[in-house]
């Protein structure tokens, strides 16, 4: 978590008003401290409300399923691991650890495309001048903004003529292709800032592009690179319509579409248990990435603008 | 997911812009005599690393997006060949189907109540995170968390089971002796429900609020202090009008990726849309109609009026854009 400490806030602010408050220091501390107070006390509530879902998702895999509907809280009555065991064996034939498979197959090739093609398009877009570069640019612009649905059905028709439905290639080509504009415009923003001067150098030098791009820009580039992986990998295990509409056998089944079976099976009443508990599995590398990466995500998004 | 130039717009760096706008080749020493084989192979170089972006963009979205809208003027159901018919998907839609109807509203009331609310909550907070740095990265960071897996499968099992019958939001709200029952079964309570959903997810857009409120100069805060300006007037003197390129830009942002959402309406449902059609958002009805129905010209049709009914309302906003949003630093 954050290295920030809670202690102290009141000699903190303390130390603050000595040198900004001229007149009645001793009143103005105090309502300082106050204020810093309440404000801990508020976040503090609003934490609780936003984080209260996922601290119930967590406990409530240890709920036995007879409790679903009986026990509302947060405490399991009767703590078990059963419903861990349950799910382990996985649904429809297949087992869990087949469909984590799946997702971190369909994932980490999305990374890869992703970073190459993002990396090469934005190099372009920023570091070459070349005829046509506004108009495209321009264009690139304007698939950030586009609804991913006009396209849907034209895409599947092509997959499906090209006999790749239920094949994880309509999931992944797509990303060694910069489809995803984010990761494009991300890398562009992050090249302009670096400084000219080494390139400049290079080219005198005689380097051509490949040798900047490769020996030069890659490197620095880094932490967006960083970020880019980070969120392509996220979005690509959470993804749920693309697995939807192109993935047809239960043993291609990234965890989305698994949970999917657990979900409409718990719906006639069945087995809440392993519902949850399977979502909260297939939740935790998205939660232990964000505990490990969370000041890159979250400054990721701070300067860049890139959601979630 | 959305995304984009918040850098540009937060720190109003035009700069940056207008050189890549500049498209003629650089003067002085670089400028030598064999100029010409350079930007022949400055294009080519160009286009090569561009290669797997614009087989991308030709082949996955402008021929798609032309051959989309070429089916949307058929009856199409993917076994046998397209059948032209004009413009009867398009009038069918809004004249003789109820259920794309239903849809639209729902849709709308979705987007256009769902993204203030969930601005307002995130600049909110961004202010409350604003007052002090000691302890704020915390509490950013827990917020921001929902806006990462808010649209998974996961979550929106997890909501589902909040929001049942006897589920803790229902058994919480009659310990305060408020009796609703169950939300998601309930179609005047699910709609709220999965705007409730969308406000948890006001993380992101609050970290990029917070990056902006921290690029406003504290001058501006202290002269007006010093005019004796109070705190509600400081917010709309100062912050309001210095914050506006990042409204714009989350008001963008929000609009159109509320019109997309899907997952968590088709998992609550069970891909049904219901209760009574009430989570059956444009996007969720588009996927029925295409790929359960079998009418692929109808939902290609669909599919356009949505993104008319986005590049409207973008073009909207950038229409408007002059008459509130104040770039600094900027000689306009």
């Amino acid at each position: 978590m954050s290295s920030t400490s809670f202690g102290e806030p009141a000699i903190e602010t303390l130390e603050h008003q000595l040198d900004t408050a001229p007149t009645t220091p001793r009143r103005r501390v105090k309502r300082k401290t106050w204020q810093t107070v309440i404000w801990f006390i508020v976040l503090i509530a609003v934490t609780a409300i936003v984080l209260y879902p996922l601290l119930w998702l967590f406990l409530s895999t240890f709920k036995p399923n007879s409790e679903f509907g009986q026990n509302p809280g947060l405490i399991p009555e009767n703590p078990t691991f059963a419903n861990y065991l349950k799910v382990a064996d996985g649904i429809a034939g297949v087992p869990m650890w087949r469909f984590f498979l799946n997702s971190f197959i369909i994932a980490a090739s999305s990374v890869v495309g992703v970073l190459i093609s993002s990396s090469l398009a934005a190099y372009a877009f920023a570091r070459i001048q070349f005829k046509g570069l506004g108009i495209l640019f321009a264009a690139m612009i304007g698939t950030l903004l586009l609804p991913f649905h006009v396209v849907i059905i034209p895409q599947y028709i092509l997959f499906n003529n090209l006999g790749w439905v239920d094949t994880f290639i309509p999931l992944i080509l797509p990303k060694f292709l910069a489809t995803e504009a984010f990761f494009v415009f991300l890398l562009v923003q992050f090249i302009r800032q670096m400084p000219r001067d080494m390139d400049e150098a290079a080219r005198i030098d005689g380097a051509g592009h490949i040798r900047i791009f490769w020996s030069i820009m890659l490197p620095l580039i880094k932490p967006a690179l960083i970020t880019c992986s980070i969120f392509a990998f996220i979005w690509a295990w959470n993804d749920f319509l693309g697995p939807l509409l192109y993935l047809t056998s239960p043993e291609n089944y990234p965890l989305p579409i698994a949970l999917r079976l657990y979900n409409d099976a718990s719906s006639g009443g069945a087995d809440y248990g392993a519902t949850v508990t399977a979502s909260f599995v297939a939740l935790l590398p998205v939660l232990l990435f964000f505990l490990v990466f969370q000041r890159f995500l979250v400054d990721g998004v701070a300067t860049q603008g890139l959601k979630g | 997911m959305s995304t984009t130039a918040t850098r540009v717009i937060v720190t109003g760096e035009k700069s940056s812009r207008r050189s890549l706008l500049r498209r003629g080749r650089p003067e002085g020493p670089l400028a030598r005599p064999g100029a010409r084989g350079r930007a022949v192979r400055e294009n080519l170089a160009g286009y090569g690393f561009l290669i797997p972006w614009l087989v991308g963009f030709f082949g996955l979205t402008l021929i798609p997006m032309a051959y989309s809208l070429y089916l949307s003027f058929t009856s199409y159901n993917i076994f046998s060949p397209p059948k032209w018919i004009g413009l009867d998907n398009y009038i069918r839609m809004f004249t003789n189907d109820p259920a794309f109807i239903q849809s639209a509203q729902i849709t709308l009331v979705y987007v256009i109540v769902g993204t203030p609310i969930t601005l307002a909550a995130a600049l909110g907070v961004a202010m409350l995170l604003n007052y002090r740095d000691r302890g704020a990265a915390f509490f950013r960071s827990s917020f921001y968390a929902p806006s990462l897996i808010g649209g998974s499968v996961s979550v929106a099992i997890v909501w589902r089971a909040m929001f049942a019958s006897d589920g803790p939001v229902d058994s919480g709200l009659s310990f305060f002796g408020i009796d609703l029952g169950g939300w998601v079964g309930n179609p005047a309570l699910v709609l709220p429900m999965m705007i409730l959903l969308h406000v948890w997810q006001f993380g992101a857009t609050m970290v990029i609020f917070l990056a902006g409120l921290k690029q406003i100069p504290k001058e501006l805060y202290e002269a007006a202090e010093m005019d004796g300006a109070g705190a509600w007037h400081r917010f709309r003197a100062v912050t309001l009008p210095m914050l506006s390129p990042v409204i714009f830009f989350n008001l963008l942002l929000g609009l159109i990726g509320a019109f997309q959402v899907f997952a968590a309406a088709y998992i609550i449902s069970n891909g049904t849309g219901g209760p009574a059609g009430m989570t059956n958002f444009v996007t969720v009805y588009m996927y029925k109609r295409g790929f359960s129905d079998g009418q692929m010209g109808y939902a290609a049709a669909i599919a356009w009026v949505l993104l008319i009914v986005v590049a409207v309302i973008a073009l909207i906003l950038f229409r408007t854009q002059r008459s509130w949003v104040h770039y600094s630093g900027d000689n306009r």
